[in-house]
């Protein structure tokens, strides 16, 4: 028997697949007893400390920590006798995981070999099913080839026609991994090979896991193939969805079907989701902008300001945050038992992209002056229109502003961003006729519409908000006197 | 009581000066033994019975040999299901001197019915403590003779046994085998969470009415599972066996001393035509429920430490040095058994032969029966259709 033994991660938990290296207890070289704690690992049910099968020397770490391993896969190589000199250097000698304890682990084609619901057999939700526990995370059963097998494993026939739904829209050819057969809804039988936690990164970042073409075992798509597909979507502008809508390409039924994915599913599940458990209220209010219309060219006409973008919705943005100074209670969020209310106002700026709706910050926004919140701005709206806008730049938003105005719209009735109380709609500013000074003239007239939640904010609250938003914007230089 | 009986009694025997009222300590549990290793003459109980222990030397250190070995041999086994060499494995740690004090009150013609822990009444049954690691490791059913060593198949199903137990203590009494010194008692074991079970208190309502000479042996280990013990009861748990109609008494079940003295004394009034009584030995369970429980997920670190001062082995071994009924050469022998006896079961359990599958329609039926044959014919079948097959 050979003097190194490579042990195999076990099973630690009646019928688990796999578990994640927290910490190795033990070094290469280091000397070990029999029994003594050399790895913490963690599995769906337990962290537990794996004590060593054998004494001797450990000669090889096959996984650092932070990996995910399978069961049955080498982690550690132990030589059972360091005193007897050093190790002859044979191919079975080697410390790396022998060929052997690897192929034990190959995943038997899914071929249907077990009935589904037979313990070992694919079970509802592509589990396996086990007797006891919640179930090992993978679709596939490990066991025997079957004799006479190797036809049913036959070589992945490519290039079979793509599902009829996604066809127009899909370039690429759908992956078979097996050979094809069609089931009464037109899609391909054979089921997409993919570990859940990748069904889960690839539902995540909303892509479609039967459009990619897997590079892992058997044709099962990886966690790499998920990422690439996405890195390969955002550096082409024309998404699938996008292409499609700008295409209009319908159908034989002249209906066409858009997947949802991506903005437009994060989009969808946010909104759902602030409409069905934040009770909204919507107030409106018509104010007359001419004044700071007229103080923003004046503005623009400083030399310091010559280079800087100055928008009406800047000047909204700045009676946003004085507002809030006066009203801390509108910035803020309910927190099923308590609510928290925040000191520091991450000014939320809904932007239209190409790749659909993003609301990214401001971070801090209230501590800005006027000129570092144009700037912000100005950073703001063009890195969203190149689409790399960061995951951090939208998370944390505290207040939000959507400035519909930019449509030609007068106004609209937010849905509020999920975690915050208050979003104001800034519609289009127009010229119409309005009561100045005692006659009817043609003023800059905008309506703002403000929705909050109604468990934080009533409207008390929200209209006394609102009124001082409308005062600031009716008569800036008034306003900033009188409040700050 | 307990005449005829060398090693202790329960009963009759004048209190000796150290002794004291239970009402002292704890009102409602009996300890003869505190977690610092101090010996207590005679405790009275709350059901008025007078609990003490008389061992000889070389019998509490038989004691103390009993409770390491036990304890070691079960960490054996954790270390064997985390190397990948046994499926599953509940251990008892924690929970050795309620094993081992109920089991060697035990007489030789006394039947006990485990659940899936009683490691610790198996080996004080005299049976190979390799036994159940063949289970565990998924290679056969158990393989011991419960005929012959009167400790019945280890049950997996929650609190089933107490049932099998009453049955078999009803079918006691019916052959007359009660009601003498020589007569046969039954020892039920269950943990708390099986208390909420239907079959336990079916259990207890059989054996009250019909008077079963049994003994309910509940190790209140304080979790079921994850569930802790204010979820199973609103009173102590030995107070429901007064809704039954028998006696009910709590022990500290850390405490070996009075584990044994409870327990005889429950066994010998069952064996005497007295009926069943309830036994709560209140003691920790100080590792998970199996190998695929997590205990930190539900429990926190400073209980387990106030539990670990007052572990079984611990305050045994202090009893043993503070009286010198032991030294240290004795401590360091019964270590090295301890350690020689583990890997003794180790390699026995790594040498452990894999059964042919299709021996799991063996020893279904005495003689076989035709579906099951039909059963075999079509699993081999099967089993020839698979690459590198010896069928």
């Amino acid at each position: 028997m050979s003097r190194i033994k490579e042990f195999n991660l076990p099973d630690l938990g009646e019928g688990l697949t796999e578990g994640e290296i927290l910490a190795w207890l033990v070094k290469v070289g280091d000397t070990i007893e029999l029994n003594q704690p050399i790895v913490e690992v963690e599995t769906a049910k337990a962290a537990v400390e794996i004590p060593a099968k054998w004494a001797g020397q450990v000669q090889a770490i096959f996984h650092p920590e932070g990996t995910t391993v399978e069961v049955g896969t080498p982690i550690i190589a132990i030589d059972t006798d360091p005193g007897a000199g050093p190790i002859e250097s044979s191919a079975e000698e080697l410390p790396t995981p022998s060929a052997a304890s690897l192929a034990a682990v190959d995943i038997a084609p899914a071929e249907g070999a077990v009935e589904p619901g037979l313990i070992g057999g694919p079970a509802p939700g592509g589990r396996t099913a086990v007797l006891v526990g919640y179930g090992p995370r993978t679709t596939a059963a490990k066991r025997r080839p079957r004799k006479g097998a190797a036809q049913a494993t036959a070589p992945a026939t490519p290039a079979a026609p793509a599902p009829v739904v996604t066809a127009p829209v899909v370039a690429a050819p759908v992956p078979v991994q097996a050979a094809p057969t069609v089931n009464g809804n037109g899609h391909h039988g054979g089921p997409v090979l993919a570990k859940p936690p990748v069904r889960k990164l690839a539902k995540d970042l909303g892509v479609d896991l039967r459009t990619l073409t897997g590079s892992g075992p058997l044709g099962s798509i990886t966690r790499e193939d998920v990422q690439q597909a996405v890195a390969a979507s955002s550096a082409e502008p024309l998404t699938v969805g996008a292409a499609a809508t700008s295409a209009a390409s319908f159908g034989a039924d002249r209906e066409q079907r858009i997947p949802v994915k991506g903005v437009r599913k994060l989009t969808a599940e946010n909104m759902s989701r602030s409409a069905f458990t934040a009770p909204h209220v919507t107030e409106f209010l018509t104010i007359d902008m001419t004044r700071a219309m007229k103080a923003l060219d004046r503005l623009r006409g400083r030399r310091e300001w010559r280079d800087v973008r100055v928008s009406p919705l800047l000047l909204v943005a700045k009676a946003v945050l004085l507002a809030v100074k006066r009203h801390p209670m509108v910035n803020s969020t309910w927190a099923g038992d308590e609510i928290v209310v925040k000191e520091y106002v991450n000014l939320g700026i809904a932007a239209a992209t190409e790749r659909g709706l993003i609301v990214p910050n401001i971070k801090d926004a209230g501590r800005l002056t006027l000129r570092e919140l144009a700037d912000a701005m100005t950073d703001l709206v063009q890195t969203a229109k190149a689409g790399k806008t960061s995951p951090a730049a939208m998370s944390g938003g505290t207040l939000t502003i959507t400035n519909v105005g930019v449509f030609g719209v007068d106004t609209g009735t937010p849905i509020l961003p999920p975690g915050e109380s208050a979003i104001l709609a800034f519609g289009a500013v127009r010229e119409q006729p309005w009561v100045h000074k005692g006659k009817v003239k043609p003023r800059m007239v905008t309506t703002l519409a403000l929705s909050f939640d109604h468990r934080i904010i009533d409207g008390e609250l929200g209209s006394k908000f609102l009124r001082d938003i409308g005062d600031f914007l009716t008569d800036p230089e008034a306003a900033l006197l009188a409040w700050t | 009581m307990a005449k005829g009986d060398p090693g202790a009694s329960t009963r009759g025997r004048r209190a000796a000066p150290r002794s004291r009222k239970a009402a002292s300590g704890d009102p409602e549990l009996v300890q003869l033994l505190t977690p610092s290793g101090e010996r207590i003459d005679s405790v009275t109980g709350p059901d008025g019975v007078e609990y003490r222990v008389d061992f000889t030397d070389e019998e509490y250190r038989g004691l103390y040999r009993d409770l390491v070995l036990v304890r070691k041999l079960d960490a054996e086994a954790t270390a064997l299901q985390r190397q990948g060499e046994l499926g599953l494995w509940a251990s008892l740690l924690g929970q050795e001197a309620a094993q081992v004090g109920s089991g060697r009150a035990l007489r030789a013609q006394d039947m006990a019915f485990p659940t899936y822990r009683e490691h610790g009444v198996l080996y004080c049954r005299g049976i190979d403590p390799i036994m159940p690691l063949g289970l565990f490791r998924g290679v056969d059913q158990g393989g011991w003779d419960p005929n012959e060593f009167k400790f019945n198949m280890y049950t997996i199903v929650i609190g089933a046994q107490t049932l099998h137990a009453t049955g078999y203590a009803m079918g006691v009494a019916m052959d007359g085998k009660t009601g003498g010194e020589d007569g046969e008692a039954v020892i039920a074991y269950f943990g708390d969470g099986a208390t909420s079970q239907g079959d336990v208190n079916e259990a207890f309502v059989w054996a009250s009415v019909f008077n079963a000479p049994l003994v309910f042996f509940c190790q209140n280990n304080q979790y079921a599972i994850s569930e802790p013990l204010e979820r199973q009861t609103r009173v102590p748990l030995y107070r429901r066996a007064a809704g039954f109609g028998f006696p009910g008494v709590r022990v500290d079940g850390n405490d070996v001393l009075a584990t044994y003295a409870v327990a005889r004394h429950a066994l010998d009034n069952a064996r005497n035509g007295q009926g069943p009584s309830l036994i709560e030995a209140y003691t920790y369970r100080m590792g998970a429920h199996t190998t695929s429980d997590d205990p930190t997920r539900y429990r926190i670190a400073s209980e387990v430490e106030a539990w670990q001062a007052k572990d079984p082995i611990a305050r045994m071994k202090a009893f043993l040095e503070r009286e010198k009924i032991a030294d240290s050469d004795f401590f360091a022998e019964v270590d090295e058994q301890a350690r020689r006896e583990a890997i003794d079961l180790r390699e026995r359990v790594l040498a452990m032969p894999n059964p042919e599958p299709v021996t799991m329609f063996d020893h279904v039926y005495p003689n076989g029966s035709p579906l099951l044959d039909e059963q075999r014919t079509q699993f081999n079948r099967y089993f020839d259709s698979f690459e590198g097959s010896a069928h």
